[in-house]
């Protein structure tokens, strides 16, 4: 019942300021434009130093919230990452890799290798990083 | 009439008051505005600004939180068979909660809190093998520790709730403002377990199985022994010297109970063991690179603290000194599927052991090798 109540809550306060600031973001617009048409209108640069600085002030600030709320929307898939695993014959040392399939544990023994008929062993059992977590996990230059 | 602004040159030169154009005077006393909104209101502003922000993550982690709830209950039907929809058993395990023993006293208290985390625990599987009466014993560690990881985003999710609403509700900057500073660890941790949700799942290797997987590379292939409570030792030649080699029974998710398995290895081998050395997944700092391993002195274990009183208890009964191997990962990967470098790091970590080993003890001599960690998906 609560949970309900302020999720509609929090919903009306977005939208609302989701409005604000589209509104911004025209009105700043708008008013570079009027800024740049008072200088050739008057040939005077006072009201369009005033109007671009405006401007562009309320544009900055419009897209900053637009960006971070376009970040936010970004970040709310859960992505499923690839685990590998990695069989290994004792005997001959062959190390073929799979996807994981569900039951693999690390020291299970499966299916026979193809070259000596010894059982086979998982040995390990991971996920390869992804891209964005590479990059995130660059060597600290300090 | 004289318009007093106009007798000033500063307010007619720079700010345009009283210059005579009206668009001018109009931005200037716009401009003017805004700077009284700004001291007057602008910690309002801000405090709706964190608000907003608060109120993504909240959302991010209402998300996780009902996705952990569909995985749980998804797997219970998928393993465990149930006759009837587990849906309303799933909701009311979320919401089961623990009472840490009373310390104003605290004598004895690490036997009450083991004896009540014994009655959860017990409680717990109970409660699982109602709820999927079709899973063996290693598919009910694993949805305990599914449903586990599926509490723990419930709890998150109902803090930082309630912490977000008392701040709306009072207006109050600083509950806000403490809830937006910790609110990136928070989601870090909170994302950390909604990934643990599926290697729980599918019953694969996290990382803090680092040390029983260590544990099963040093065993593997010798005579197993089960030892209480749910560990696995096994007797290894190792550099001369015999090796009790033990690690929480696997591949099912569970952490054993290395206390009492290190006090049963140390009273059957009394006195003739030389050395302890446990290997535990270490929280590692930020800039460290993870999967680098660590060495030191005392019980590398974490938890609630009584494996670790134990531990300490058994080996200064007899003195023995107590070596630590870890290795570094943060708290993302210790609970999400074990990362390539963690795996790959065993092989050092290994290594190390024996160093110490080697620089520590005696030819001939007995030493305890304990993995210390969840051990699912990793066998022995
Ligand atoms: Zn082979």
């Amino acid at each position: 019942m609560t949970n309900q109540a302020n999720s509609t809550g929090a919903n009306k306060i977005s939208t609302l300021v989701m409005a604000a600031i589209y509104i911004t973001l025209i009105l700043s617009i708008v008013a570079i434009g009027v800024g740049i048409a008072a200088f050739y209108e008057t040939g005077t640069y006072e009201v369009t130093l005033y109007l671009l600085a405006i401007g562009f002030i309320a544009m900055a600030l419009s897209g900053y919230y637009l960006l971070q709320s376009r970040k936010h929307t970004a970040n709310l898939k859960i992505e499923a990452p690839k685990i590998l695993t990695t069989i290994e014959c004792v005997k001959c040392s062959i190390k073929t890799t799979r996807d994981f399939q569900r039951g693999d544990y690390v020291y299970k023994e499966i299916e026979k290798c193809s070259k000596c008929e010894d059982m086979q062993v998982i040995t390990a059992i991971y996920r390869e990083p992804t891209a964005k977590e590479k990059e995130k996990e660059k060597p600290a230059a300090v | 009439m004289i318009n007093p602004l106009a007798q000033s040159p500063i307010f007619t030169n720079q700010f345009g008051i009283g210059s005579g154009d009206p668009v001018l005077t109009i931005l200037s006393l716009l401009s003017y505005l805004f700077i009284f909104v700004f001291i007057f209101y602008g910690q309002r502003i801000q405090m709706y600004v964190m608000i907003r922000e608060v109120e993504n993550s909240l959302f991010k982690l209402k998300l996780m939180k009902e996705e952990g709830r569909k995985t749980a209950v998804e797997t219970i039907k998928e393993i465990g068979k149930p006759t009837t929809d587990p849906s309303s058993k799933v909701d009311r395990y979320l919401d089961y909660f623990t009472i840490s023993p009373q310390n104003m006293d605290p004598a004895g208290i690490v036997n009450k809190l083991d004896h009540i985390l014994d009655v959860r625990d017990q409680r717990m599987k109970d409660e699982v093998k109602l709820m999927a009466p079709a899973s063996d014993e290693v598919q009910v560690y694993n949805l305990e520790n599914t449903l586990e990881a599926a509490m723990a985003l419930n709890f998150i999710y109902k803090v930082v709730r309630h912490y977000y609403l008392q701040g709306k509700k009072t207006l109050s900057l600083y509950t806000i403002m403490q809830l937006q500073m910790i609110l990136p660890m928070v989601m870090k941790e909170a994302e950390a377990y909604a990934s643990a949700l599926k290697a729980f799942a599918y019953g694969q290797p996290i990382g803090d199985g680092a040390g029983p997987l260590i544990a099963a590379r040093i065993m593997h292939g010798q005579e197993v022994h089960k030892i209480p409570k749910d560990c696995v030792y096994a007797e290894v030649p190792f550099e001369n010297r015999t090796a009790l080699v033990m690690k929480a029974e696997g591949p099912g998710g569970n952490v054993g109970k290395p206390g009492e398995a290190v006090q049963y290895l140390l009273e059957e081998y009394k006195g003739k063991v030389t050395a302890v050395v446990m290997i535990d997944a270490g929280l590692k700092l930020e800039g460290e690179a993870l999967g680098e391993i660590a060495e030191g002195i005392g019980a590398a274990i974490g938890g609630p603290g009584v494996d670790q009183f134990k531990i300490e208890e058994a080996v200064v009964e007899q003195k023995i000194p107590l070596y630590a191997v870890i290795i570094k990962e943060d708290i993302g990967d210790a609970v999400s599927m074990m990362r390539k470098e963690i795996s790959d790091a065993a092989d050092k970590a290994i290594e190390r052991i024996r160093e110490v080993i080697k620089e520590r003890t005696q030819e001939g001599d007995h030493v305890v090798i304990v993995g210390v960690g969840n051990t699912i998906g990793v066998g022995q």
